[in-house]
C-alpha cells in the first residue's frame, strides 16, 4: 500500500520535474513545477511529515509559484518559445546524468538502515524549533527582511526619485 | 514500508534533473525554476533522513525537518530576489537569454 503510494508520489515529482526541464513553453514549465512541488508534498506525507507537507503546498505550490507567473507575465513571453535550450545540452545531460549516478550508487552501497520511519510528535518540533534553534529561526527572519526590501530596491523603477539619473540617457 | 533507499534515490533522480535544467536551459526563468528542482530534492532527502533516523545516534528529534524548513525560506527569498533580478535585466536589456547578457564577460 505504502509502496504503491510512494511509486504514484515519485511518478509525479519526476514527471512534474521532467516536464519542467523539456517544456518549450514557460507557463507550462511552472505548472509542471507546481506538480512537482505538490508530488514532493505527497512525499512528505508519506514520511509523516506532515507540517512540512502544509508549508511546502502553502509557500511553493501558492507563493513561489504566484510570483513565477508574474515574472513570466512582466517579461515578454513571445519570447520566450525561441530561447529554449542551448548548444551545451548534450554535456549538460551527460553531467547530469553522472551526477545522478554518483549520488545514486552512493545511497545505494550505503549501510542499510532497517529503522521504521516514525510519527514525531508536533510539539516537540515547535519546541526544538524555537529553544534549540531559536537563533537561526531569527536570522531566517532577517533573511527574509532583507530579501524582501532588496527585491524591491531591485525591481523599483529607476526614475521615480533619482532626478540626478535624469541625464543618463541610456537607461529604459 | 518504503526503504529510505527508495527517497534518496528519488532525491538524486530529482537533483540531476534540476542539474540538466541549470546547465541546458537559456531563459533566466526556466533556470531558476530548475534550481527549485534542486532544492526540493534536498529537502526530500533531508525529511527522509530525519523520518528514519529519528532517534538513531546523534541525530536529533527533528532537525532534518528543521533545517528543511530553513531551506524553503531561504527557497522563498532566493526567489523573490532572482525574479527581481530578472525584470531589472528585463527592462535594461530587453531580454531574459542568459546567453545575451554578456556584460560582466571581458
Amino acid at each position: 500500500m505504502q509502496l504503491a503510494l510512494f511509486i504514484i508520489v515519485a511518478i509525479f515529482t519526476i514527471g512534474g520535474a521532467l516536464g519542467v526541464v523539456a517544456t518549450r513553453n514557460v507557463v507550462h514549465a511552472a505548472l509542471f513545477l507546481l506538480l512537482s512541488l505538490l508530488g514532493a508534498a505527497g512525499a512528505y506525507l508519506l514520511l509523516f511529515a506532515e507540517f512540512l507537507a502544509l508549508v511546502q503546498v502553502l509557500i511553493y505550490g501558492g507563493a513561489i509559484t504566484i510570483v513565477v507567473l508574474f515574472a513570466v507575465m512582466l517579461t515578454r513571453s513571445s519570447e520566450y518559445p525561441r530561447i529554449t535550450d542551448n548548444k551545451q545540452w548534450p554535456l549538460a545531460l551527460l553531467t547530469a546524468a553522472a551526477l545522478s549516478g554518483v549520488l545514486g550508487a552512493a545511497f545505494w552501497l550505503a549501510p542499510e538502515v532497517v529503522a521504521e520511519p516514525q510519527a514525531p510528535v508536533f510539539s516537540d518540533l515547535a519546541a526544538s524549533l524555537f529553544t534549540k534553534w531559536a537563533l537561526p529561526f531569527e536570522i531566517a527572519s532577517l533573511v527574509l527582511l532583507v530579501a524582501l526590501i532588496g527585491a524591491i530596491i531591485i525591481a523599483r523603477a529607476q526614475n521615480v526619485d533619482a532626478p540626478t539619473d535624469a541625464s543618463s540617457d541610456g537607461e529604459a | 514500508m518504503v526503504p529510505l533507499l527508495y527517497f534518496q534515490l528519488l532525491g538524486a533522480a530529482l537533483f540531476g534533473i534540476g542539474l540538466y535544467g541549470v546547465l541546458a536551459r537559456r531563459s533566466a526563468v526556466l533556470i531558476v525554476l530548475s534550481i527549485e528542482l534542486m532544492l526540493n530534492a534536498v529537502n526530500i532527502n533531508l525529511i527522509a533522513a530525519a523520518s528514519y533516523l529519528n532517534g538513531i545516534g546523534r541525530f536529533d528529534a527533528f532537525d532534518g525537518q528543521i533545517i528543511a524548513i530553513f531551506v524553503i525560506t531561504v527557497a522563498a527569498a532566493e526567489v523573490g530576489l532572482a525574479f527581481a533580478i530578472i525584470l531589472r535585466m528585463y527592462r535594461n536589456r530587453g531580454t531574459v537569454n542568459v546567453d545575451e547578457i554578456n556584460i560582466l564577460k571581458w
